[in-house]
């Protein structure tokens, strides 16, 4: 258990800020994500269909960025952290070769419940926000 | 579209809210590891929840979940949807009465998923989908449409509900068509807007291509003066030369800005009226020291510096060369 310590509720309080993280978005990462979740649309793997849709390459499905969006919390809670929803406004494509900064801070506690909401923000390198939302985690409460 | 044709469209439209897109429906596959670690290793996700079964039965859960967001993954359509498309349903058909008048553009817009329950390696995921909402028609930065929002729920075999997902779709009629991106689709990394370069100031900004911040004096009265202009304030000579600074001065006002942040631009750049020890004001930013750490009075220390691919400017540091006083 030791080696993967999850946050006590107590220990943690509104205005902390979470490690950011730097993900590259890749072809490798776009094509992978969108076959990991199933997400077969042509927009998701084959250039020439994302070009005919108006954008210069493949672009990050949306099962994808929720994906990045919960391991960014999940990452600093720690496992036993149990996620209770997740709510993503979507905002400008991820593309291979834009590079994804999320950062995140906690911005409300629930003490009847244990849940924590944690503020999330995506943005890549050239069109700005990919992803804003909140997720909610139920930490363990007590010893 | 006239407004009869408007108020035609929403007739049928609207007819679709609370229509039924899938009845329960059990995904192919039960939950199962290899799937969660295919998405686990693509994510980079080393949860241990989801992938250590020795660890996950020492812990509270007492087994190994399914990542809560692959909540909706188990019931995707296969591979037949890249080829053939998706089979016809109420949301497909509403898509389609979109379409054929003229709200081509699609665009999701939001997602929530709220859970309830977690899945497990042998759980059955049970989906049903109906279409919520129909917006009424608006305006967007896109164009001119309509919000729908699909609500899925998920169950499992027993009958436990997992989660549920609202998925809100934008609808529209596209502006001006984005000209189809040529082939050579190397992304530009956006830099700082250019410097505006006319008659009065192009000197100053290629003095400072080449790391020199200059000055400008009037060579009548001797009176120094910032940004470049063509007449002394002083004594209306338009006869000047120019000095250049050392860069040493100090924080007259500052502030960071932090909303909005501006591709190209660092997050949250320190703005500064620096006034330089020669007399006049340059407006520059501060870097080197965290905003908290800035102060008006501190002494600072610029340093022409290349910012981005096309950009040379001034940037300011704290601390000196020594004060002048």
């Amino acid at each position: 258990m030791s080696d993967y310590p999850t946050l006590n509720f107590s220990e943690v309080n509104v205005g902390d800020a979470l490690p950011e993280q730097e993900i590259d978005i890749t072809s490798g990462l776009v094509v992978s994500g969108a076959l990991a979740t199933r997400d077969y649309e042509p927009v998701h793997h084959d250039k020439s269909v994302a070009q005919a849709a108006g954008l210069p390459d493949v672009f990050m499905n949306i099962l994808t960025s929720q994906a990045l969006m919960t391991r960014f919390a999940t990452d600093w809670s720690g496992p036993e952290a149990v996620v209770k929803s997740l709510d993503i406004k979507l905002g400008a494509p991820n593309v291979p070769g834009m590079v994804m900064k999320v950062t995140g801070s906690v911005t409300a506690k629930d003490d009847a419940s244990g849940v924590i909401d944690i503020a999330v923000m995506g943005e890549n390198n050239i069109w700005g926000m990919h992803m804003a939302g909140t997720v909610q985690l139920a930490l363990p409460q007590g010893v | 579209m006239t407004p009869e044709e408007i108020e035609a469209l929403e007739a049928q439209i609207y007819a679709y809210v609370g229509k039924e897109v899938c009845t329960a429906t059990p995904a192919k596959d039960a939950v199962n590891e290899t799937m969660i670690r295919h998405w686990t290793e693509v994510m980079g996700d080393t949860n241990p929840a989801y992938t250590n079964p020795e660890w996950a039965a020492s812990s509270k859960r007492g087994k190994t979940i399914a990542p809560p967001a692959m909540m909706y993954v188990w019931n995707q359509e296969g591979y037949a949807v890249a080829s053939t498309g998706r089979p016809s349903d109420a949301q497909s058909d509403l898509v389609q009465l979109f379409n054929d008048h003229g709200y081509t553009g699609v665009l999701g817009t939001n997602v929530k998923q709220e859970y309830f329950a977690e899945a497990s390696p042998g759980d059955q995921v049970v989906m049903e989908m109906v279409i919520d909402t129909i917006s009424e028609r608006k305006a967007t930065a896109r164009g001119t449409g309509y919000f729908y929002e699909t609500l899925a729920t998920f169950s499992n075999q027993n009958g436990v509900k997992l989660g549920t997902q609202r998925f809100r779709v934008l609808k529209f009629i596209p502006q001006e068509q984005p000209a189809a991106a040529s082939s050579d689709s190397a992304l530009e990394v956006p830099t700082r807007i250019p410097s505006p370069r006319g008659h009065d100031n192009k000197w100053w900004w290629e003095a400072c291509d080449e790391g020199r911040i200059m000055i400008q004096r009037c060579t009548s009265c001797q009176t120094l003066r910032h940004p470049p202009r063509p007449m002394c304030g002083e004594c209306q000579s338009i006869e000047w030369d120019a000095i250049e600074s050392t860069l040493d001065g100090e924080v007259l006002s500052y502030t960071c800005l932090r909303h909005p942040s501006i591709p190209g631009y660092p997050k949250d750049p320190v703005c500064a009226v620096i006034k330089l020890d020669e007399g006049t004001h340059l407006v520059s930013n501060i870097v080197g020291c965290e905003y908290e750490d800035v102060s008006i009075g501190m002494r600072v220390k610029g340093k022409v510096e290349q910012v981005d691919e096309k950009t040379m400017l001034p940037q300011f540091y704290p601390g000196t060369g020594g004060a002048r006083s």
